[in-house]
């Protein structure tokens, strides 16, 4: 068995959101150093604040200004923060009750370590330098034991409201592909095409996925295929893809090599785009170095009949 | 769907179960390939084939691994062609069993295929966790799954609910438990270990690793053809509670509580109970939220601390407690499975033995 194939994948994207009223109002409040909780129709105010009531579902609107003082209501100790939390050193996860609140909001407390922190203790926003309307825009708490702070009574109305925010999100993994395509793949750098048959109805899949789609059973029999072809349908490509460097028009076909049973896709070239058809007998062209070919051209041979790809379509 | 609509319309029972051994790394295998053995596992206690199958539903989450679809290259191992009826729920495979239990008590099919998979070993799994979170205001900061379990375990420690000493004692126990547990990817003795984030030591906190569990439920007769015992299912509920953190009282779980009563937990005692706690502060809560008390047999597998394969943990209680069923070791059980950060969401089942 060949050694299990390795290799980081990085998913990465920015989630872009829009903003109900009451969200808009609160992050772009702590844009403008002001904490806004909303008030539910029973009068408690939740911070943060969210545009239904938790309890009854009720649409509630009603900002309200708090203090940027509060109470830590439970803590955790964080000796090993990890990418993207609030601070770069070891500090305490806080359900921060602010002044004038009902409930919590979660945040980071700056402290100097886990014997200066207990429930119950008094904390004050620290503001970000940059602020852009975003939860980050309070860097953390820090220790406070001055008198509640003063909310202004703000209204909550904004000149220049956020209506969005953009939060990038990455995770970073270790791709392994596991037996059936680390199979494929190492005889991928032999320039060999090699699939799996299905040892209940014969068929020979390219490439391996480990199982037999149509029966549920492991396949395991390594057959090799191709390398040349019959193209069973296509399309014309007329758009050219970001990071691409291909000049459109081009041909991407389904292609079911010689003895297999399940058609791959790949790039027609070495063709005018509008001469491609159905049937047409191709073989990969591979470039130095390459780990998978770069296209397929034609082979020169008759067309293939209909009849020899009709299951394949 | 609660107990009460459900009496007297159709009964439906765990009639199989079977689980991969869970470790800490398949990386020699992909998903199909880690969860094939797992299917032709349960549908051989049983007989059955998959063209025999009325229903088949699976949980499982692309995150985890970073695989997008994988849930439909998963389906490869299932043999879906004639084409089958199928459903999947990003979510435990609890939630694809309570699916697969509806669809039965419709009368659409007789008898169900249930999976879920999870590989959490290609991913960073505390922070891979924190895109389930409210993404305005929670998300942005990646709080990570240990760290709000910690701020959940803090406020019970607060409450006089539990202390460190009564926290290690739980992990023990179900370490110790899952000896007898050859499934089970941490048992014996280990060492409680060091503050992952304080007051929650690696001990209190369950093993990361990748596993797959199936189930098989029939309706009526087909149940007692199927197996000598069927675990009958007298009722499942799941119930959420809100999603921010700071609005609930992290000592209690009324989800689970109520889900419990709707499902009719309550109605007579159980003498088992598979709780689906990945923490052990979050035991604490459960017990107290699901009145279990002393004389009632918790996580005799040895529970989340003892293997717990995100995705399918909460399908694995199910099945154990119906596998207990099956070999005459239970007469009432409760199944617990749990979903989102500190024990937000909640499902109950309730499982019996047909009178000895």
């Amino acid at each position: 068995m060949p050694e299990v194939l390795k290799a980081p994948l990085v998913v990465e994207f920015p989630f872009t959101r829009s903003l109900g009223p009451v969200q808009s109002a609160f992050l772009t409040g702590l844009r403008e150093r002001v904490v806004l909780g909303v008030r539910t129709t029973d009068g408690r105010t939740l911070v943060p604040p969210v545009e239904y009531d938790p309890v009854t579902a009720e649409e509630i609107r009603d900002l309200v200004e708090v203090a940027t003082t509060g109470t830590v209501t439970t803590w955790a100790w964080n000796h090993e923060p990890r990418r993207g939390q609030p601070l770069g050193t070891p500090f305490a996860w806080v359900l921060v009750r602010l002044d004038g609140a009902d409930t919590a909001l979660l945040h980071a407390l700056d402290a100097p370590g886990p014997d200066t922190v207990h429930t119950g203790m008094r904390v004050r926003v620290r503001w970000a330098a940059d602020r852009a309307g975003a939860i980050t825009d309070i860097a953390c708490f820090e220790p406070y034991d001055g008198d509640p702070a003063r909310p202004a009574g703000h209204s909550g109305r904004f000149e220049d409201p956020v209506t969005g925010i953009v939060a990038p999100a990455r995770l970073d993994y270790t791709y392994s592909p596991g037996r059936a395509q680390s199979a494929y793949i190492t005889a991928l750098s032999d320039r060999r095409t090699v699939g799996e048959r299905c040892p209940s109805c014969r068929k020979v899949y390219v490439p391996p996925r480990g199982a037999c789609p149509t029966c549920g059973v492991p396949t395991a029999e390594q057959v090799e295929v191709g390398p040349r072809g019959t193209v069973t349908t296509f399309c014309i490509v007329n758009i050219k893809a970001r990071n691409l460097d291909i000049e459109v028009p081009y041909v991407y076909a389904h292609i079911a090599l010689d003895g297999a049973d399940l058609a791959l896709h790949g790039r027609i070239g070495g063709i005018p785009y509008d001469q491609v058809r159905m049937g047409l007998r191709v073989e990969p062209v591979w470039t130095e170095g390459a780990r998978y070919p770069d296209h397929y051209r034609p082979t020169g041979e008759p067309d293939g009949d209909y009849d020899t790809y009709r299951e394949l379509l | 769907m609660t107990r009460q609509a459900s009496a007297g319309i159709r009964d439906i029972a765990v009639v199989a179960f079977a689980q991969t051994g869970h470790r800490r790394t398949s990386d020699d295998l992909s998903e199909v390939e880690m969860l094939m053995p797992v299917l032709h596992e349960v549908l051989d206690r049983t007989g059955l084939k998959t063209s025999d199958i009325g229903f088949t539903c699976s949980g499982s989450s692309d995150y985890l691994a970073g695989r997008a679809f994988s849930f439909t290259l998963a389906l490869d191992g299932v043999g879906a062609w004639p084409p089958i009826s199928e459903s999947h729920v990003e979510m435990d495979g609890a939630w694809a069993l309570y699916e697969a239990w509806t669809k039965l008590l419709t009368g659409d099919a007789d008898t169900a295929l249930v999976y879920a998979y999870g590989k959490s070993s290609p991913g960073p799994l505390r922070d891979v966790l924190t895109r389930q979170l409210d993404p305005y205001y929670v998300a942005p900061l990646w709080p990570d799954s240990v760290a709000l379990a910690a701020l959940q375990a803090q406020a019970l420690i607060d409450a006089g609910d539990t202390d460190e000493a009564a926290l290690a004692a739980i992990a023990a126990r179900s370490r110790s438990d899952a000896t007898a547990n050859p499934h089970a990817q941490l048992r014996g003795p280990i060492p409680h270990g060091e503050p992952l984030v304080r007051p929650l030591r690696t001990g209190d906190c369950p093993p990361v690793g990748d596993g797959a569990a199936a189930v098989i439920l029939a309706a009526g007769e087909r149940a007692r053809e199927l197996c000598a015992r069927p675990a009958w299912i007298r009722g499942v509920d799941h119930r959420i509670e809100a999603h921010s953190l700071g609005v609930r009282d992290l000592t209690d779980s009324p989800s689970a509580r109520l889900a419990a009563e709707r499902a009719g937990a309550f109605e007579r005692p159980v003498d088992t109970a598979e709780l689906h706690a990945p923490f052990t502060s979050q035991e604490v809560v459960l017990r107290k939220a699901l009145k279990l008390g002393d004389h009632v047999r918790v996580n005799p597998s040895g529970g989340a601390l003892a293997a717990n394969p995100v995705m399918a943990a909460g399908l694995v209680r199910v099945g154990e407690a119906a596998a207990r069923i099956h070999r005459g070791e239970s007469d009432r059980a409760l199944a617990h499975a749990t979903s989102g950060p500190c024990l937000q969401q909640n499902l109950v089942a309730v499982l019996e033995g047909d009178p000895r």
